[in-house]
Formats: C-alpha cells, structure tokens, sequence
C-alpha cells in the first residue's frame, strides 16, 4: 500500500475481530475471538498515526513501544515486530488475548478521543500468534554464570523474572506446587479465551532454549520453606500469587451447589473437567447459575457454566435417556451497576451476546437449602448507589424491603482474592501488609528479607497478567544487579553446585 | 514419574505401595497426606502418607478402592508410577504423654492409625486400639497394630472375625468402664469412614472426652486454593486440606460433611462405567487383533 496521509489512515474503519457465533461458541470450549487475519491485521495497522509522542506508550504497565511494532508490522517485517515486541514483553500472544486494552493503552490512544483507537491489543495478539507458529527470535541464553535463582510459583510473575534471568545466563529453578505451570493462565483463565497450547509454546521456550528447570508438585512452605531454599539458592523471587478465595459472610454457604470461582475454574481448566469421563474429574453445575461477582473471574465463570450446561443438554438429548432438557440458565449477580463492572469489556461483551443473564444492583444475602443439603434458592436484595464517598466511587446500599428469592442450585463465588499463606510457613521476617500480602518495592521488588524479591498478586492482591508480567521483569533486573554486584559474591561458594 | 517400588495386597479392595518421592519423604511426618494424580487425564485425590523413609525417598501410600481413580490405581503395578505426587499436605499429628488412649480405625483408616498408634506408644501413652471393618476380608495389619497397642480389640460388623460389634460398642465400654473406675481415657482418635467418625465423636461427647478425626473430604488443589473441602464446624467454616486434616471431633457439623462428601455421587458412578466400558472395549479390540494376527499367520 501507498504511504498514506492521516486523513485516509483516520478514516479506514476499525477492524473487527473474526469470532465464533454465539449459538456455536456455547457448545464448546474452542477460542472465542479467532484473531485477525493478515489482510485485516495490516488494514488495522494503518490506522496507527505513529504519533511523535506516543501517549498508548504511557498507558503500557511495561511500555511496549507500540508504534515502532506497528509500523514494522504493516511494512510486512513480521520479525521485526516481534523484535519491537520482545524488547519489552515476553509474552504478547497472551497479552494480546487477555489485557484490559480499554483501560490501558487503547484508552489513550490519540485515536480514542475522535472515535475508536487503534486495536492494540489485536495486533499484539496477532504478533504474538506468528512469533509462536515461526518459533521466530527464540531467546539466546548468555553464558552461564554460576549463579542461581529460585522462582516460587510459575505464573506470568513468576515466569517472566525466571525467563529474564536465564536470558542472562542465570541458574533458574522454579517451583510450582500444582502438577502444571502456569498459574491463573492455566488454572483460571478457560480455554476459550486462551488456549492451553499457547501457555505450553512459551513454556517450552523456557525449557528448551534457557534451560530452565521446572519442579512440579513442590509446595513452598511445605516440601521445602523459603528459608530452606535461600540456603540453596543466591536469590529467590516470590510470584505465588494470590489464589486464596473468599466466600460472602452469609447463611447457607456450605450447601452443596455453593463454590468458590477458584474450584469451579480449577475444575475445568486444569482438571479439563470439561471433558469428563474421559478426564477423570467431574464439575457439576446445575440448571441455574448464579455467578456473584462481576469482574474477569465471574465473566469466565459464567461462560464455563453456560457451556457445561450446552454439553450437558446435547449429551442428554444424543444419548436421549431422559427426557430432552432445556440448557438452563446463568445469572451475573453484582451489587452495583453496569458502569461499574470491572471485567475486561471484550468479556461483557461475549457473555451478553452468549445469553448471560445481568442482574445488577442486586445483593445475595442467604443461600437457601432443601432437605437433603442442596442449594434451592438465593435470597436478595436489590441495591441502590448512593451518594460518592471519599474516593469518588459510589456504594451501593440496600433497598430495605426489597428482598426476594432466585431460584438457583449453582451458587459460584467470584469475590476478590488474596494470597495463600502456605508459603509464608518457614519465612522468618517477611513483612506483610494486613491484606496479607507481601511489602515489595514497586521498582525493584525487593523484600525487607535479604536475598528475597516478590512480584504480581502476591504483592498487590488480584491485579492483571501484564501487571505481574512488569513485576516480574523489574526484580528480574534488579535480581540480576544484585548477582552482578561482587558484595553478593559472599558467600557464593557454598552455594556452588 | 513417582515411580512404584513395592506393590501389597492388604485385602480384595485395599493396595499398599511404596512409591519414590523423595521432596516428600523428607519432610513427611504422621498425619499427613499427598495429592495423587494417576495419569494425565487423572483427579487430583488425597491419600494419607501411611509410612515414609528419609533415606530411601520413599513414601508409603494405602487405599481402597472405592472409585474409578483408585480401582485404576490399584491396577498399577510394581515399575509403573503415578503422574503427580505432591505434598506433603496438612497439620502433622500432635502426639504427646497423655495416659490412657484409644484409637479407633475403620477400614482402611486402619492404614493411617497406625503410625499415629505407634508415636502414642512410644511416647508412653497406655493405647487402646479399637480395629474393625465390614468382614473380615476388609481387615489388615492385626499384629502390626498388636505390637504397637496396649490392648487391642478386634471387631467386625456382621462378625466374620473378632467380635460382631461397631466399633463404637467396645469404645463406649471402655469409656464407662474407665471412667467409673477413676482411670478416665484422656483422648481419642479416630480414622474411618466419615459415619464412623461421627458416632465415635457421639459417643465420647457424654465422657467429654477429646476426640481426634481425620476427616476425608472431596478436595482439588489441596493447598487451600478452591474451598471445595470446606466443612463446617461450630467455629465456622475450616478447609479440611489446611486447617486440617485431624480436627476436634467434637465441632464438626457431621450431617454438612457427610452431605458435602455425596455431591458427585452420581458422576464417580459415570466414571466408573465409563472406564469399564472403555477396559471392555479394549478387551475386545485385544481379541479381534489377536485373531486378526493368528489368520495372518495360518
Ligand atoms: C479466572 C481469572 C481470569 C482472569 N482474567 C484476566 C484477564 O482477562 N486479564 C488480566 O490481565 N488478568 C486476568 N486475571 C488476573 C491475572 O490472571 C492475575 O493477575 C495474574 O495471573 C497474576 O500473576 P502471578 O504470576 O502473580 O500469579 P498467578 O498467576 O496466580 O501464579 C501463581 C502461581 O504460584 C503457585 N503457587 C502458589 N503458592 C505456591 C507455593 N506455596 N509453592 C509453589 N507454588 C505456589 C500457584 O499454583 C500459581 O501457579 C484473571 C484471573 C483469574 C483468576
Ligand atoms: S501489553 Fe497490554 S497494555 Fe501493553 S500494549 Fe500490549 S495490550 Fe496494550
Ligand atoms: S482442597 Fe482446595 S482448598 Fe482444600
């Protein structure tokens, strides 16, 4: 294409992303969004005006230099957008996927202001998809340096300082304490958002190119406590996390049909419960959902239990033992408003295509059983935002007398998060906040414990993948000034293999 | 790959093997578990660590096999292995001087008693051990329980062996018994199916005596992840895979548990006729090659 003027680039169209039709897409756990084709991708790349300021830039956690991979992308330099990618984020064919972009750098884009802004995230994720089929710039580890790393907890925190540090000729071990890598990308965030086969292409890439050493089935605090691998090991960074659900403080929930998200994702996802007989584990959701909740966590859970329902209702209808079942239903259950929600709006957007049902301003106060334990109802209450407080956001208050049951037998809790404690068993000294979570510079990562770096959820509660990402790339730099420095050399030898 | 060093038949139902996990053995200690994957496709299930050995890395695993996951597990032989073997998980047992103790195992609880008998004894505890099971073919480890009791008593509930009783009879017994005489039990423990927890806790209630259960409960991660091993207690609800798994018999709402541990009734019952249909079919495929080969070569 002709270099075009700003004036043509601003009127080409945003360019949608293909996706799976919505009655199609409920029947099975296949990617949603399918990703931009060449012709589309290069049409969107256009758009970008390659500002001399880039503001999408300042709204990048880690800073991607959008517009130089842009510009290399729509000249056809698929390697050279990789290379732009890469310098500052490992991992874009999940970014791409799973980033709140509206919030981020789509957010402030140039282009946002005068109608849409260009689809960052698309083109990262389109990047990102070629740079895994051409196994393109492959990490090139530097000579080794004798020095070594434990990473605990093998998330996007976890992963992303462990890869930086083998780049640099690093020893690095992480320890992982379910059976696979990968944290929330692998337990939490379905298949039809992020395949599997994504996680397991830049996995490999840390085995095979930096030699990473994954140990599986390692739970810190219990198979070996942090104490015990800083006699090991010259550093060690924590990005466990925060993988501790919470349930509402309210009557009736240890029925049975009452869980947490966390169960009901591991379930599916890890446990590809999805699949069940032919995985041996069961995930049983019933005919009417309610999610309670209403960020990513909710969204995921909802779309799984409308799918399960879909599958279940086919099997019923092919193997026709019973009578043919309607596929159910799936309530969102949110205390404030639609202008609150805090899931990605890519994910609203396909749960209300998909026949989620919204309930908004709306409260469980009970969880009603029958005679035998089961959940028969949710008793509610309708809210009403009041007046802004302090921080500007308005909280929602009860309607007195508005109370009135649901009738449901799912009952799936998507609260907040915080992190699990376990690894904090045979941690002398390590500070926390009340919240539990771990005191962690923002710029380094470093804990008040010496030889201990911390990055991701663990440090500032349930946040986002790019966010741990960033994390785990500043301790991973700062990790590696402490190796390099030779007052660290102390004490080295000990150490030695 | 945990790989399977020893492989026993305890009874028709129940496996014991040894398996090689050295990063568990070298912290295991009594009361304890791990989480079991036995293939790819497989569940996570918690399994009590009956027996472990610093030295040899090895950890000693016991189960009945109740469901699909375990009656395939139990299949598994000597050089096979399981896929994920993680832990270890959960509170060790306390054990000190207490006096006179009794344990009380059910089934294949008589597994994880046993080490935890055998810490009582060494500490100078007088035990009591209360064995019993359906029938006799249900029961194992009569001496090793033997050599490490002060008393043992054996019972079976339609009485093929030992005394027709529940073991809850010859408890409450030695409860009144004790008691009249001034010599009080000063705890007791109890490992077995959950409805035998309960009535034991039932029973000691009236005596006030403190009582010890393991309680085994439907789980995933095992680390504190999911909340599905919650069970409720007169203090709120605790996770069975953190907080236990040995809890004060004496606060647990038992009707919550024993309905929480039914929730996937139906689908370990889908499981298990999935997978004999799929043993089935692979007989049949094994026949039709067989003949397949042997018309190939006449
Ligand atoms: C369902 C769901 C959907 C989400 N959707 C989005 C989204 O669309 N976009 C977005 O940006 N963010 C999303 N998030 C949030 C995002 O996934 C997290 O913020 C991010 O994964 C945090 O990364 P992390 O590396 O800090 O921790 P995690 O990804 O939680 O990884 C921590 C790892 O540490 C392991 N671990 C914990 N304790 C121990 C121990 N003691 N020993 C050994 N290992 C241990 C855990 O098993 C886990 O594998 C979502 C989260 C969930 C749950
Ligand atoms: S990493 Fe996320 S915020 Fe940064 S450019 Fe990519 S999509 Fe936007
Ligand atoms: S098994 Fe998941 S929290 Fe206990």
């Amino acid at each position: 294409m002709a270099e075009l003027t700003n004036r043509e680039r601003m009127q080409i169209q945003r360019q949608e992303m293909p996706t799976q039709e919505p009655e199609a897409r409920v029947g099975n756990f296949d990617e949603v969004a399918l990703g931009l084709t060449w012709e589309l991708a290069r049409l969107e790349a256009e758009r970008c005006l390659q500002c001399a300021k880039p503001h999408c830039v300042d709204g990048c956690p880690v800073g991607v230099t959008i517009p130089q991979f842009i510009k290399a992308l729509r000249e056809g330099d698929f390697e050279g957008a990789v290379r732009a990618m890469q310098q500052k984020n490992n991992l874009p064919a999940i970014c791409g996927r799973v980033c709140p972009q509206e919030s981020q750098c789509e957010a402030y884009c140039i282009l946002a202001k005068r109608g849409q802004s260009v689809a960052i995230g698309r083109l990262e994720r389109f990047v990102g998809d070629y740079s895994i089929r051409e196994n393109s710039n492959p990490p090139v580890p530097a000579p080794p340096t004798g020095r070594k790393v434990a990473v605990v907890g093998s998330g996007p925190a976890g992963l992303t300082c462990g890869m930086d540090l083998a780049k640099l000729g690093h020893k690095v071990t992480i320890f992982e304490s379910l059976h696979l890598p990968g944290g929330v990308l692998i337990y939490g965030i379905p298949e039809f958002r992020l395949p599997k086969s994504i996680i397991q292409a830049e996995l490999k890439k840390a085995v095979d190119y930096l030699g990473i050493e994954l140990r599986t089935d390692h739970v810190i605090g219990n198979t070996y406590t942090l104490d015990e691998l800083l006699e090991e090991y010259d550093a060690v960074f924590m990005g466990t996390g925060a993988g501790l659900p919470s349930f509402m403080r309210i009557p009736g929930i240890n029925l049975n049909g009452v869980m947490s998200a966390n169960e009901f994702l591991t379930r599916v996802n890890l446990m590809k419960g999805y699949r069940f007989p032919e995985y041996d584990t069961p995930v049983k959701v019933g005919r009417a959902v309610a999610v309670i909740g209403a960020g990513n966590v909710a969204m995921d859970a909802a779309r799984s239990a409308l799918r399960l329902q879909t599958l279940h209702a086919e099997r019923q209808r092919l193997t026709a033992a019973d009578e043919p079942i309607a596929a159910g239903e799936v309530h969102v259950v949110y205390r404030r408003s639609r202008a609150e929600v805090p899931a990605r709006e890519e994910e609203f957007h396909h749960a209300e295509e998909e026949g989620v049902i919204f309930d908004f301003l709306t409260n469980p106060i009970a969880i009603l059983g029958d005679e035998r334990g089961n959940v028969r109802a949710m008793r509610c209450i309708r809210m009403e935002l009041g007046e802004p407080d302090a921080s500007g956001r308005r909280s929602p208050m009860p309607i007195e007398g508005s109370e009135f049951d649901m009738p449901v037998d799912t009952v799936i809790f998507a609260l907040g998060t915080s992190p699990n404690p376990i690894v904090f068993t045979g941690a002398q000294g390590l500070e926390r906040t009340k919240h539990g979570t771990v005191v962690a510079d923002h710029e380094t990562g470093r804990t008040n414990k010496p030889g201990v770096w911390a990055g991701g959820d663990v440090v500032t509660g349930a946040a986002t993948v790019i966010s741990a990402m960033g994390a785990g790339k500043r301790a991973a730099a700062d990790i590696h000034r402490f190796l390099s420095d030779p007052a660290s050399e102390e004490g080295r030898s000990k150490k030695e293999d | 790959m945990y790989k399977i060093l020893e492989k026993q038949v305890l009874s028709d139902v129940t496996k014991l093997m040894v398996v090689e996990a050295p990063h568990v053995a070298r912290k295991a200690r009594a009361g304890q578990f791990v989480i079991v994957i036995a293939d790819e496709q497989g569940e996570r299930i918690p399994l009590t660590i009956a027996d472990h050995d610093r030295a040899a890395g090895t950890i000693t695993l016991i189960f009945q096999e109740v469901g699909k996951s375990t009656q395939q597990m139990g299949e598994l032989d000597v050089g096979d292995g399981f896929y994920s073997v993680a832990g270890p998980l959960g509170h060790p047992t306390e054990v000190e001087l207490y006096g006179t103790v009794i344990c009380v195992a059910g089934g294949v609880g008589i597994a994880p008693m046993y080490p935890i008998t055998r810490e009582l004894k060494a500490a100078g505890n007088h035990v009591i051990t209360i064995m019993g099971a359906r029938n006799k073919s249900l029961l194992f480890w009569e001496e090793k329980m033997r050599a490490v009791s002060d008393e043992l008593i054996v019972c079976t509930d339609d009485g093929s062996y030992g005394r027709k009783a529940l073991v809850t009879e010859p408890l409450k017994e030695i409860l009144a018994a004790r008691a009249a005489g001034g010599d009080e039990v000063k705890k007791v423990w109890a490992i077995g199916p959950t409805i035998m927890m309960k009535f034991v806790s039932a029973a000691t209630a009236p005596f006030e005596t403190p009582t010890v259960v393991s309680l085994n409960t439907i789980m995933v991660d095992g680390t504190g992840m999911c909340g599905g091993c919650r069970v409720a207690m007169t203090d709120g609800a605790k996770f069975v895979c953190v907080d236990g798994p040995e809890f004060d018999g004496h606060k647990v709402d038992w009707d919550n548990l024993l309905s929480r541990i039914q929730f996937y009734k139906a689908e370990e019952q889908q499981a298990i006729e999935h997978w004999q249909h799929a043993e089935d079919h692979e007989c049949n495929l094994d026949v039709a090659a067989r003949e397949l080969a042997a018309s190939g070569e006449s």
